[in-house]
């Protein structure tokens, strides 16, 4: 997120507030970062004073194995919303690609060929909405949307029923709970190879973003495309590759969460689309692109599964109110990118 | 002479913009012709002289699709998009079916349950207006919020539960006849009727095509794109109502997760088919008429055809995509470059140079 980025530079001047403020004249885009992280931060205070038993190991790292398939996906939306383009897709790509892979992880397949083909299917849905968008000026929402749409019918032709994986399907070593630190009682550090996958991700989704030239090239496209496309920069090349690793990080959505539930259905995953862009909204991603962290992505979407926890803990709040809340919290946080972005203009 | 004009009449009916959805329908029953000859047969019930049959059918589950489509047209004329139609289908069918359950059988009852309903949705679609109009989000995002918070709302309305109500008025405007003719494909085709004529008898749809095609310019030549951005969302919102409306109607069950399930889709699937661009600028209502009629025939087409219901959003896809790419520069370029004559391209040419 933006300490990261920006600290370098900023260290060896004045105190933290005088920063901080330095930080947001340079560059009003981190304010919805930093109103994430402090969100986030907030939230868990709540939670510790109102319920209790948050701060502390295993519901931390809980949220972290619970949602380890979200950060995934909000570092895909990350790339294509940098870009200024949207991917609806993801949620009904994990349906096709977690049915898939369950049948022929089923059918006797090699883990390793269940697991790439699984990201195959994302990265084959990827193309075809890059190619779309690309070379035949398909709108992206509506070229995602069809695929949205081609996804859940493809993964209801596939089966309508839930399939089980194989109770000794090595797949299932993926979401496999590792003890790091044997707390008191329940309360242990446990980390499941989906949640190292997931950091992997962002490691490598943050040093693609801000140290290679391809990162530079998708925030140049979402500052403007006409002028990254006179710089001479690989627009076309890029805009299609974005789509691409944002299918493919779903498909690896799909092995995460697979292997942690054991079970794939036709419905699977709907609704994650919009999880995944409030997430990388709430992390300070802006929707109209060219400014947002990757890493305060993650933080946004800790700040939505740090908000399911607490509603469970709540047990007041009916489950039904989670979509129209993180619908609020999205439109909460649209609105104060469009205030930042006016008054910048 | 007569040849002549024939040539002409035919040429017309192929600009029309909902000549190829004709023709897919046709192609689509001849299907279903051949593997059952008797498909088309209509029967009238002896009982009450009511049409029976499968196109009545299709005329009926066109009717929810139309009302959407029809907003969704006038939506997407503006530029814009309204992805939440669907949800606010299950919202209207929440609020009725919801009201109808205490307020009982009565023909009074009915009324209101349709009135809150479509009350709700139209504040439902002027928040999306406000949202894109004056506050100035992308079209798609902001119904996008209300696409997925709109069945939390329907849930929070029946608490979860999928409500079961009896209302033999309300019932009416989904399974009544009229002269034989289903009622509820009668109201579509009176409310397209209704809104083509106050869109196109007045100036209201030539400025929503204005705004769409360029909305600056059209601001400079005396429009005021707020007021008429809100009215189109308006208007989606409360046609998404009516279309939830007819859809609970048949069942008097609302099915919050399945009631308008993924009909955002068909709408935009049947406002394409009819000849709009998703660009913004144009649009036909005869030809989104004839969209949803196409899209009805392709769901009963490929459920007669044995595939599960659930697998019909994946043909609808591929639809979209191929109608995107005849629409697309790109493809046209292609055509164009074939029908061509090679001759007249120099010229043209040459004719650029000297200038």
């Amino acid at each position: 997120m933006s300490a990261v980025s920006v600290s370098p530079e900023a260290r060896p001047v004045g105190t933290i507030p005088d920063r901080a403020r330095r930080m947001i004249t340079a560059n009003p885009s981190v304010l919805p970062t930093i109103a994430s992280i402090v969100i986030f931060v907030g939230m868990v205070i709540f939670g510790e004073v109102a319920y209790g038993r948050i701060l502390q190991f295993n519901t931390l790292s809980n949220l972290l194995i619970n949602n380890a398939h979200l950060i995934v996906l909000a570092v895909a939306l990350t790339f294509v919303i940098l870009t200024g383009g949207i991917d609806l897709s993801v949620g009904s790509i994990i349906a096709v690609s977690s049915v898939a892979g369950v049948m022929l992880s089923n059918a006797g397949w090699n883990v390793f060929a269940v697991i790439i083909a699984m990201i195959g299917i994302g990265v084959l849905f990827g193309i075809v909405s890059g190619v779309l968008i690309r070379y035949f000026n398909v709108q992206p929402f509506i070229a995602t949307l069809a695929m949205m749409f081609l996804g859940r019918g493809l993964a209801s032709l596939l089966s309508t029923t839930p399939e089980r994986l194989g109770e000794d399907s090595p797949i299932r070593w993926i979401g496999a709970q590792l003890k790091i630190i044997d707390g008191p009682k329940v309360n242990d550090l446990v980390i499941t190879p989906a949640v190292l996958v997931a950091v992997l991700v962002v490691i490598a989704a943050f040093f693609v973003l801000h140290r290679t030239r391809m990162g530079r090239t998708v925030y140049a496209i979402g500052g403007s495309e006409s002028s990254a496309l006179l710089m001479g920069l690989p627009v076309h090349r890029t805009k299609v590759l974005v789509y691409v690793i944002s299918g493919a990080l779903a498909g690896l959505a799909a092995v995460l969460y697979t292997a942690r539930l054991g079970t794939a259905q036709n419905i699977t995953g709907i609704g994650w689309e919009l999880d995944a862009i409030a997430a990388a909204v709430i992390g300070g991603t802006l929707l109209t692109g060219g400014y947002g962290y990757v890493l305060g992505s993650v933080v946004g979407a800790l700040v939505l599964g740090l908000m399911n926890v607490l509603i469970t803990r709540d047990g007041g709040i009916p489950p039904e109110m989670t979509t129209i809340i993180t619908g609020g919290i999205l439109l909460v946080f649209v609105l104060l990118q469009r205030a930042v972005t006016r008054r910048r203009e | 002479m007569t040849a002549a004009a024939g040539t002409t009449i035919w040429r017309e009916l192929i600009r029309k913009p909902f000549f190829w959805g004709i023709v897919a329908i046709i192609a689509l029953l001849a299907l279903n012709v051949i593997k059952d000859p008797t498909y088309l047969a209509l029967s009238i019930n002896p009982n009450n002289g009511n049409l029976v049959g499968n196109l009545v059918d299709i005329l009926r589950q066109a009717a929810p699709v139309m009302m959407i489509a029809i907003g969704m047209s006038l939506v997407i004329a503006t530029g814009g998009i309204d992805l939440s139609v669907g949800s606010l289908m299950a919202v209207a069918g929440a609020v009725s079916m919801e009201f109808l359950s205490a307020a009982g059988d009565s023909f009074g009852a009915a009324l209101a349950a349709v009135g809150l309903a479509l009350v709700i949705t139209g504040v439902l679609g002027a928040v999306n207006g406000v949202l894109v109009a004056y506050v100035g989000l992308q079209p798609f995002i902001a119904t996008l919020v209300l696409m997925l918070a709109g069945r939390g709302i329907a849930k929070v309305i029946t608490g979860g539960q999928n409500t079961t109500a009896s209302n033999d008025s309300f019932r009416w405007i989904a399974n009544g006849f009229l002269i034989g003719i289903p009622v509820v494909f009668l109201l579509a085709v009176l409310i397209v009727i209704a809104v083509g004529l106050v869109v196109r008898r007045s100036a209201l749809g030539l400025m929503i095509e204005a705004i769409g095609i360029n909305p600056r310019a059209s601001r400079m030549a005396g429009i005021k794109p707020k007021g008429l951005l809100l009215t189109a969302y308006i208007m989606s919102g409360i046609l998404a109502g009516i279309a939830g409306v007819m859809s609970v109607g048949s069942v008097m069950t609302v099915d919050i997760s399945r009631t308008g399930y993924q009909l955002e889709l068909d709408a935009i699937l049947a406002v394409v088919i009819g000849g709009a661009s998703l660009a913004g600028g144009k649009f036909s209502l005869s030809g989104a008429f004839v969209g949803a009629l196409l899209i009805a025939t392709l769901d009963k087409t490929v459920l007669y055809l044995g595939v599960s219901s659930s697998a019909t959003p994946a043909f609808k896809a591929i639809v979209i995509v191929v109608l995107c790419l005849l629409q697309s520069e790109r493809v046209r370029g292609w055509f164009r470059r074939r029908r061509r004559p090679r001759p007249a391209e120099r010229l043209l040419q040459k004719e650029e140079v000297s200038a």
